[in-house]
C-alpha cells in the first residue's frame, strides 16, 4: 500500500471520528438536562429510575454499552441490521453514556448556585420554569464549563472504543492499516492525529470559557 | 389603610421554636424598624412574612387579602394564583443583595417587569427612571460584579422599585458592606421615608432607625419585647433593651 493510500484510508476515518465526536456532544448535552431534572426531582420514582441509569451507565465499560447497544435488537428481537446500523449504534451508545456524565455535571453546578437566587426570583414573580431557565441555567452552565471541558477531552479519546464494533473511524483504520502493512506508523499518525484533535478542541473550550468570563458569580 | 397583618406567627427549625408568636400591623406610610440582637429571629421572622418560609402557627394578610391563616391548628396559605397575586404587593432587599450576576444592571430591573408583564418599553422606561433616581444611571450596562456593594445594594432597591410594591422589606441591607458604603444607601431609604413608602426595616444602625422610623421593634428569643415610638424605646427602662442599645452605641 503506498503512503497516499494510507493517509486517504486515515483521512476517512478522521472524518468519522470527527462526526462521532460532534453528534455524540449534539445529542447527550441536551440530553443530560432532562436526566439531571429527573435525578433532582421530588418524585421519588423518578429520581431513583434517573440515579440508576446513570450509575449504570457510569459503572459499566462504555465499550460492553457499544457493544450491547449494536447487537440489541439481533440478540434481543431478531431484527437483522444494516451496516449502516453500525455508526448509528456508536452514536447512540455515546450520547447515552455522556449524558449521564454531563447530568452529574450539571447536578453539581446547579446544587452551586446560591439559595438566594432562587429567593430573589420568587419575590421578583419568576414561575419556577422561569427561575430555572431565565436564572439557573445559564449560571448552571457557566459554573460546569471546566468540568465539561475535562469530559469533552475524554470523549475525544474515547471515540477510538468504537473500534469494538470494527467501526469505520481513525482508530479502527490505522489498526487495520498496521496488521497489513506491518508497520506502526499508521497508528502514530492516529496517535498525532488525536493530539492535534484535542489540542483544538481544548482551545475552543478555553475560548468558550473565555467569552463567559463577562460576568462573575 | 393597613397593608400588613401579621398575627400570632410561629416557627420552628429542628424542633426548636424560634419565633414565639409574633403580631405585627403596618399601615401605609408607615416606617417600622426591627432591632434586636443576631439570632433573635429577625430575619426569620421576615422571611416568614415574605413567604419565603412558611409558618408553623399564626395569620398573614396583605392589603385585606389573607395569605395565610390557621384552621384546626394547622396553616393554610391561599391558593396559588392568589399568592402570586398578594406576592406584587412587597418587595424584599436582601442583606447580600441577590442580584442576577449573568444580567446587567438595566436587564436585573427590566426582566422582572417583564415577567410581570409589562412591555420591554415600559419596563426599560421605568427601569432607567428608577435608576436614575438611585443614581446608577451610568451603570445600566455594567454587570453586578463591576459594582461596589453600596452600587450594587441600590441596583437590588431600584430593582425592588421598579415593580412598584405597596410594601418594601429589608433584612439588614448595610450590613454586608464597608462602614464607608453604608451611608449611601441609608440615603436611599430616608429619601423613600420622605416620600412616604411603607417600610420595614430590620437593621443595626440605630441612629438611622430612629429617624427614619415611626415605630421601632425590639426583638428577643423570638418574642416582641418593645414596641413603641422610636423615642419611647431610646427612653425604656427595659433593662435588656437599654443593654442592647448601649452595646451597640458603645460600637
Ligand atoms: N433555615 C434554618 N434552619 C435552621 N435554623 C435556622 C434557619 N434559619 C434560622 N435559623 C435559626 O433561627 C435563629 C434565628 O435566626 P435569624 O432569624 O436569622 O435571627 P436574626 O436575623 O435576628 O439574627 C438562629 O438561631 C438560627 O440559627
Ligand atoms: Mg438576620
Amino acid at each position: 500500500m503506498s503512503l497516499d493510500v494510507i493517509f486517504l484510508k486515515l483521512m476517512s476515518g478522521m472524518g468519522v471520528t470527527v462526526s462521532i465526536f460532534l453528534l455524540t456532544l449534539l445529542f447527550s448535552i441536551p440530553l443530560g438536562l432532562p436526566i439531571t431534572l429527573a435525578r433532582m426531582s421530588k418524585n421519588k420514582v423518578l429520581s431513583a429510575l434517573s440515579g440508576i441509569y446513570i450509575s449504570v451507565m457510569r459503572g459499566t465499560p462504555l465499550m460492553l454499552q457499544i457493544i450491547v447497544i449494536y447487537f440489541l435488537p439481533f440478540y434481543g428481537f431478531g431484527i437483522n441490521v444494516t451496516a449502516g446500523y453500525r455508526f448509528i449504534a456508536v452514536i447512540i451508545a455515546f450520547s447515552l453514556n455522556y449524558a449521564a456524565y454531563f447530568a452529574e455535571i450539571y447536578r453539581s453546578g446547579i446544587q452551586s448556585i446560591p439559595r438566594g437566587q432562587y429567593e430573589a426570583a420568587l419575590i421578583l414573580g419568576y414561575s419556577n420554569t422561569q427561575t430555572f431557565i431565565r436564572i439557573v441555567m445559564p449560571q448552571m452552565f457557566k459554573r460546569v464549563l471546566p468540568a465539561m471541558t475535562n469530559e469533552i477531552i475524554t470523549l475525544v479519546k474515547d471515540t477510538s472504543l468504537s473500534f469494538a464494533i470494527a467501526t469505520a473511524e481513525m482508530f479502527t483504520m490505522a489498526k487495520q492499516i498496521a496488521a497489513k502493512e506491518a508497520s506502526l506508523m499508521p497508528l502514530m499518525a492516529a496517535g498525532v492525529f488525536y493530539y492535534i484533535f484535542n489540542f483544538i478542541v481544548a482551545i475552543i473550550c478555553k475560548k468558550v470559557e473565555k467569552h463567559f468570563d463577562y460576568y462573575k458569580i | 389603610m393597613e397593608l400588613l397583618r401579621v398575627e400570632n406567627c410561629r416557627k420552628s427549625f429542628d424542633g426548636e421554636e424560634i419565633l414565639k408568636g409574633i403580631s405585627l400591623s403596618v399601615n401605609e406610610g408607615e416606617v417600622v424598624s426591627v432591632i434586636g440582637p443576631s439570632g433573635s429571629g429577625k430575619s426569620t421572622f421576615l422571611r416568614c412574612a415574605c413567604m419565603l418560609e412558611t409558618m408553623d402557627g399564626g395569620f398573614l394578610a396583605y392589603a385585606g387579602k389573607f395569605a395565610a391563616k390557621e384552621e384546626n391548628g394547622k396553616v393554610v396559605y391561599a391558593p396559588h394564583v392568589e399568592l402570586k397575586e398578594i406576592r406584587k404587593t412587597y418587595g424584599l432587599v436582601f442583606q447580600n443583595f441577590n442580584l442576577f450576576p449573568h444580567y446587567t444592571v438595566l436587564k436585573n430591573v427590566v426582566e422582572p417587569q417583564m415577567i410581570a408583564g409589562k412591555t420591554r418599553e415600559e419596563a426599560e422606561k421605568k427601569a432607567l427612571e428608577c435608576l436614575e433616581k438611585l443614581g446608577l444611571s451610568d451603570k445600566a450596562k455594567n454587570y453586578p460584579c463591576q459594582l461596589s456593594g453600596g452600587q450594587q445594594q441600590r441596583v437590588s432597591i431600584a430593582r425592588a422599585l421598579a415593580l412598584e410594591p405597596k410594601v418594601l422589606f429589608f433584612d439588614e441591607p448595610t450590613s454586608a458592606l464597608d462602614p464607608e458604603l453604608t451611608g449611601e444607601v441609608l440615603k436611599v431609604i430616608r429619601d423613600l421615608a420622605a416620600l412616604h413608602m411603607t417600610m420595614i426595616i430590620v437593621t443595626h444602625e440605630m441612629n438611622f432607625a430612629r429617624e427614619v422610623s415611626d415605630r421601632m421593634i425590639f426583638m428577643e428569643n423570638g418574642v416582641i419585647r418593645a414596641e413603641g415610638k422610636p423615642d419611647d424605646l431610646f427612653n425604656s427602662d427595659d433593662e435588656r433593651l437599654k443593654s442592647f442599645m448601649g452595646k451597640l452605641s458603645g460600637n
